[in-house]
C-alpha cells in the first residue's frame, strides 16, 4: 500500500474511493470498477463505449422521435421529394469513423498492458476440470483444489440461501496484495473460463494449452467470481474466490499449507496401519459422494439416464471390487467421470466405495480398506 | 389453381389430393407459405423452451428445471431460433417476394425449391426427436464447442450433426435459386439498380450463405469424425486444437448473423418509404453499406474469442475489423431516418414494426460496439450482457422485421386487410414485452452473472424475475399474432392491389390475393421506374 503516494496511482486511489459510496448500486447496473489498476481501466473504457453510445443514440433517437412528431401526415401532408445527399452521406460516414478512432487509441493501449504477462513475481496454474478448480502455486509446490461450498439443501431451496450463494468455495485461491501475479490456465477436460471481474480477468481454460493472465492487487479482501464458459452440468456450480492478504500474512499460509501437508501425509500413513469398520467409513464416504458424485449419479444414486449411471444395483457398484476400485481411481475415458486418484486420498476413495456399496439398497457388505486403496494406486 | 387441376388426378380422396397439392407443389408462393408455416411452428417450439428456461431462472434455486435438461433446452432454443425460425422465415418471404418484385413468373429453379423445402422438416424432426433419446438432446449450446460436443457428447449428437448437414444443404440450394432467380430472371429493363432493396439484401444474403455454410458443413463433419473415426481434430490428447474449432464455427457463425439481418435490412428499406411517402434515402449507398457488412463479416470471426488466448496482433486487427462494420451499419440507420425526414408519415402497424426494428436493432449495435472494444469485452465475454446485446439484434431486430414483413405483405398474400386495432394491440404489448425481458439483462450481464447457468447468485434474483415475467409475456403476445394472422387469411376488409397508398413496386401491381401464376410475361418497367 506504500505506493499510493502519488502519480498515476493516486488517481486510482481516488476512482475507488469515490466509486465506494456508489458500489452497492453500481454493482446492480453498472460494470463495477474491481481492485485493480487493470480493472479501473478497463471499466474507464466500458465507459467511454457507453457514453459514446447514449450520445450518440439521444441524438439518432431525438432524431427520428421528432421527425416522427413533426412529419407525421396530419402535420406535414405533402411530402419532401429529396432522395440522395453526397454531402451528407459523406459527413455520416467520415464523423463516426473519427469517434471510433477515438475509442479505439484507450482500448489499444490498455489491451498492451493487459497481454504484458513479463516479469511476475509470482506464477499460479489453474486447472479447471468438470466442476471444481485446481490451484498449484509452481514457487512454492502447494496446490489443492476448490469445490463449491454451497450446501444442495440451499440449491434445492430446503434451507435457506446464504449471502454468498453459489459464490462460496472450500478453499480459496490465497493471494498476496501488490505482488504481480501470472496466471497459467490450463482445463483438463472441457474448455472452462477462469473470471475473477474484481481483477478484470477472464481467460479460458483450455486443455492441452495454457493461457496467460496477471493481475497486481493492491487491496486486501475477499473477491469472488465463476466459470465463464459452458462446461457441462455443473457450468453453474464452479465459483472461483480469492482471499488476497498482505504479503507477511500470505507467507505465512504458504508456511502452513505446507506444515498441513506433511500432516496429512503421517495422517495417511496412520490411516493405512488401521482396520476401518463400517460404521467409521460410511459418514465420510456418504460427505465425499455428496461433495464429488451427486451432482451426476443424484444423491439417490440413481443417476440421471445413460449419460450418468445409476449406481443403485450397477454391475459396477455391486460387481467385483477390484473394476470398482478401477472406476473410481481411474475414471473412464471420454466421458465425465472422472480419475479421482489424484484428487482424493486413500481414506476417502476406501469410504466412498463403502458408501456405494452399502447404500441405496446396494447391500454387499463389502468393506474397503484405505490400505487397498494405497496399493492400487 | 387451374394449372395444377391439371397435375392432380381427379379420382384422388381429397386429403391425398391435399397432401399431394403441398408436397409436390414447385409453385414460388405456394413454397413461400410452407416455409412460413413451418418457421411460425418452430419460432413456437423454439419460444416455450425459451419460456421453460426463464421459468427455472425466475428465482435462485432449481425449481423446475434440471441442470442437465436446462442445458439442453438451452441448445436447442438456439438451434432452432437460428436455423429454423429466422432463417427459414426469411426464405418464405424471399420465395414469395423476390418473382413479384423482380417481375418473374417464379423460382428459376422450381423443383431444387421444392426439395430444399421438404428437407427442413425432416431435418427438424432429426434434431427434435434427440429429446427423447437416452442420454438426452445436445447440451453444449447452439455453438456446440469441442470438446464439449465431441468427447463428452451424448449420442444424440450424431442425430445433431445429420439435422445439421441437412439444414445445411437446404439453406445451399435456397441460396443457389435465389441467386439464380435474381441474376437471370429480372425483367427487361429491371437493372442491378433499380431492383428493390429486398432484393438486393437478399442477393448478398445468399451469396454468405453460398460461402459459409460449406463452412458449417465441414466443422460438423469434422466432429463427427472425432467422434467415431479416431480423428482428433479437435481433441488436444491426439494432437488436435480444440481453439481450432472456434475459428471454424465462428467463421461460419459470424457472416451467420447477417444472414439473420441483411433481410431484415431489406424489409425495413421497404416499409419506411411506403408510410413515410418518400423515396428511399441514399438507395446506392444502402446497397453499397449491405455489401461492405457483408465483405467485413469474414474478418470478424475472432471477436467471439477474444479470451481464448489470441495474440495481441489479432486481438487488435479484429477488434478494428469489428469496430469498423460500425460505420457502414450506421450508414443504412441514418439513411432510413433521412428517409423519414419530411416525409409524410402515418403509422400502420407494419410501420410500427419497422420504426422498431430500426432503433431496438441499433439498440442491439450499441452493445455490440462496446463488445468490440477487447479489454472490456473480457469483462463482458459470456455473460447475459452478450445475451441482451444478440437478443436485441435477434429479436426486435431480425423477428419484428419479420413481422413487420407479414403484416405488410399478408393483403397482398391473402386479399385481406389486417385488423389495424388487433395489429397495434399486438405491436405494443411485444414492444413492452421484448424490452422487459432483454434490457434488464445489460444490468445483469455488467454485474457479473454468467450466461447459460440454470441458477445464480442472490444479488442477480430481482432482474432475473423482471426478466422471466417479459419472456412470458413476450411468448404469450404471440398467440395473439398467431390469431391474427389466421383471422386476416380467414376474412376480413378486402385489399386492393396497392394495398398501401404510399406502396411502390412491381408486388403492388398484381391483383390481392396475388394469383398462383404472375408475370407469366415479364411487366414492362418504366424508364423512371424505382431509383
Amino acid at each position: 500500500m506504500t505506493s499510493f503516494a502519488g502519480g498515476p496511482k493516486r488517481g486510482l486511489m481516488t476512482l475507488l474511493l469515490w466509486g465506494v459510496p456508489q458500489l452497492s448500486l453500481a454493482a446492480k447496473f453498472n460494470m463495477r470498477p474491481g481492485v485493480t489498476e487493470m480493472s479501473v481501466r478497463v471499466q474507464y473504457i466500458h465507459h467511454i463505449g457507453l457514453w459514446v453510445c447514449v450520445i450518440v443514440g439521444i441524438i439518432v433517437f431525438g432524431a427520428m422521435f421528432y421527425s416522427m412528431f413533426a412529419h407525421r401526415r396530419s402535420r406535414n401532408p405533402t411530402p419532401a421529394t429529396f432522395s440522395d445527399s453526397i454531402v451528407v452521406e459523406f459527413l455520416w460516414t467520415l464523423i463516426p469513423v473519427l469517434i471510433l478512432v477515438g475509442m479505439a487509441i484507450p482500448a489499444t493501449t490498455a489491451l498492451r498492458d493487459i497481454e504484458d504477462n513479463e516479469n511476475s513475481d509470482l506464477t499460479v496454474l489453474i486447472t479447471a476440470s468438470q466442476w471444481k478448480w485446481h490451484y498449484k502455486y509452481l514457487d512454492s509446490g502447494i496446490s489443492y483444489y476448490s469445490n463449491i461450498a454451497t450446501p444442495d439443501e440451499q440449491i434445492e431451496n430446503l434451507q435457506p440461501k446464504d449471502e454468498y450463494y453459489l459464490l462460496d468455495v472450500d478453499k480459496p485461491l490465497v493471494l498476496p496484495t501488490n505482488k504481480k501475479i501470472r496466471f497459467l490456465v490450463t482445463a483438463d477436460d472441457v474448455i472452462h473460463s477462469w473470471w475473477l471481474p474484481d481483477f478484470a480477468v477472464k481467460q479460458d481454460a483450455i486443455p492441452g494449452f495454457i493461457n496467460e493472465a496477471w493481475a497486481r492487487i493492491p487491496v486486501a479482501g475477499v473477491y469472488r467470481g465463476q466459470c465463464a464458459e459452458l462446461c457441462g452440468v455443473g457450468h453453474a456450480y464452479m465459483p472461483i474466490v480469492a482471499d488476497v492478504r498482505p504479503e507477511a500474512e500470505f507467507d505465512a499460509w504458504i508456511e502452513g499449507q505446507r506444515l498441513a501437508a506433511e500432516l496429512a501425509g503421517e495422517a495417511a500413513v496412520a490411516a493405512r496401519a488401521k482396520t476401518w469398520t463400517m460404521v467409521e467409513l460410511l459418514p465420510t464416504g456418504e460427505e465425499v459422494f455428496v461433495k464429488h458424485c451427486a451432482t451426476c449419479h443424484q444423491r439417490d444414486g440413481r443417476g440421471q439416464g445413460a449419460k450418468y449411471p445409476a449406481l443403485v444395483g450397477s454391475e459396477i457398484a455391486t460387481g467385483a471390487i477390484t473394476d470398482h476400485l478401477n472406476r473410481v481411481m481411474n475414471g473412464k475415458t471420454d466421458t465425465e467421470m472422472q480419475a479421482w486418484a489424484p484428487q482424493l486420498s486413500d481414506l476417502e476413495i476406501a469410504a466412498v466405495i463403502t458408501y456405494e456399496r452399502n447404500s441405496w439398497g446396494n447391500d454387499t457388505g463389502d468393506i474397503v480398506q484405505p490400505i487397498t486403496v494405497y496399493e492400487a494406486r | 389453381m387451374v394449372a395444377h387441376a391439371q397435375i392432380v388426378p381427379k379420382k384422388r380422396h381429397p386429403l391425398l389430393a391435399f397432401a399431394a397439392r403441398w408436397l409436390f407443389t414447385t409453385n414460388h408462393k405456394e413454397i413461400g407459405t410452407l416455409y412460413l408455416c413451418l418457421s411460425f411452428l418452430l419460432f413456437f417450439i423454439a419460444g416455450s423452451m425459451a419460456m421453460f428456461m426463464r421459468l427455472e431462472l425466475f428465482e435462485p434455486g432449481i425449481q423446475f428445471v434440471d441442470p442437465l435438461f436446462y442445458n439442453q433446452l438451452l441448445t436447442l432454443h438456439g438451434l432452432v431460433m437460428v436455423f429454423g425460425a429466422v432463417m427459414p422465415a426469411f426464405v418464405g418471404l424471399a420465395n414469395w417476394l423476390i418473382p413479384m418484385m423482380i417481375g418473374a413468373p417464379d423460382m428459376a429453379l422450381p423443383r431444387l425449391n421444392n426439395f430444399s423445402f421438404w428437407i427442413l422438416p425432416f431435418a427438424f424432426t432429426l434434431l427434435l426427436s434427440s429429446l427423447f433419446m437416452e442420454g438426452g438432446a445436445p447440451n453444449f449450446g447452439w455453438t456446440f464447442y469441442a470438446p464439449l460436443s465431441t468427447t463428452y457428447g451424448p449420442p444424440s449428437t450424431d442425430f445433431f450433426i445429420l439435422g445439421v448437414h441437412l439444414m445445411g444443404i437446404s439453406s445451399i440450394m435456397g441460396a443457389i435459386n435465389i441467386i439464380v432467380t435474381i441474376v437471370n430472371l429480372r425483367a427487361p429493363g429491371m437493372t442491378y439498380m433499380k431492383m428493390p432493396m429486398f432484393v438486393w439484401t437478399w442477393l448478398i444474403t445468399a451469396f454468405l450463405l453460398i460461402m459459409v455454410m460449406p463452412v458449417l458443413a465441414g466443422v460438423v463433419t469434422m466432429m463427427l469424425t472425432d467422434r467415431h473415426f479416431g480423428t482428433s481434430f479437435f481433441d488436444a490428447a491426439g494432437g488436435g486444437d480444440p481453439v481450432l474449432f472456434q475459428h471454424i464455427f465462428w467463421f461460419f457463425g459470424h457472416p451467420e448473423v447477417y444472414i439473420m439481418i441483411l433481410p431484415g435490412f431489406g424489409i425495413a428499406s421497404q416499409i419506411i418509404p411506403t408510410f413515410a411517402r418518400k423515396k428511399l434515402f441514399g438507395y446506392h449507398s444502402m446497397v453499397y453499406a449491405t455489401l461492405a457488412i457483408a465483405v467485413l463479416s469474414f474478418v470478424v470471426w475472432g471477436h467471439h474469442m477474444f479470451t481464448t488466448g489470441m495474440p495481441l496482433f489479432a486481438e487488435l486487427f479484429i477488434m478494428y475489423a469489428t469496430m469498423l462494420i460500425a460505420v457502414p451499419t450506421g450508414v443504412k440507420v441514418f439513411n432510413w431516418i433521412a428517409t423519414m425526414w419530411r416525409g409524410s408519415m402515418t403509422f400502420e402497424t407494419p410501420m410500427l414494426f419497422a420504426i422498431a426494428f430500426v432503433m431496438m436493432f441499433t439498440i442491439g449495435g450499441f452493445s455490440g460496439l462496446m463488445l468490440a472494444l477487447v479489454p472490456a469485452d473480457i469483462q463482458y465475454h459470456d455473460t447475459y450482457f452478450v445475451v441482451a446485446h444478440f437478443h436485441y439484434v435477434l429479436y426486435p431486430g431480425a423477428i419484428f422485421g419479420t413481422m413487420g414483413a407479414v403484416y405488410y405483405w399478408l393483403p397482398k398474400w391473402c386479399g385481406h386487410m389486417v385488423d389495424e386495432r388487433l395489429g397495434k394491440l399486438h405491436f405494443w404489448c411485444a414492444t413492452f414485452a421484448v424490452n422487459l425481458t432483454f434490457f434488464p439483462m445489460h444490468f445483469t450481464g455488467l454485474a457479473g452473472m454468467p450466461r447459460r447457468v440454470p441458477d445464480y447468485s442472490l444479488q442477480f434474483a430481482d432482474f432475473n424475475m423482471v426478466s422471466s415475467i417479459g419472456a412470458w409475456l413476450l411468448g404469450l403476445t404471440q398467440i395473439l399474432f398467431l390469431y391474427i394472422v389466421v383471422k386476416t387469411i380467414r376474412g376480413g376488409e378486402k385489399a386492393t392491389a396497392q394495398v398501401w397508398e404510399g406502396a411502390e413496386g412491381l408486388e403492388w401491381t398484381i391483383p390481392s390475393p396475388a394469383p398462383l401464376h404472375t408475370f407469366e410475361t415479364p411487366p414492362v418497367i418504366a424508364q423512371d421506374h424505382g431509383h
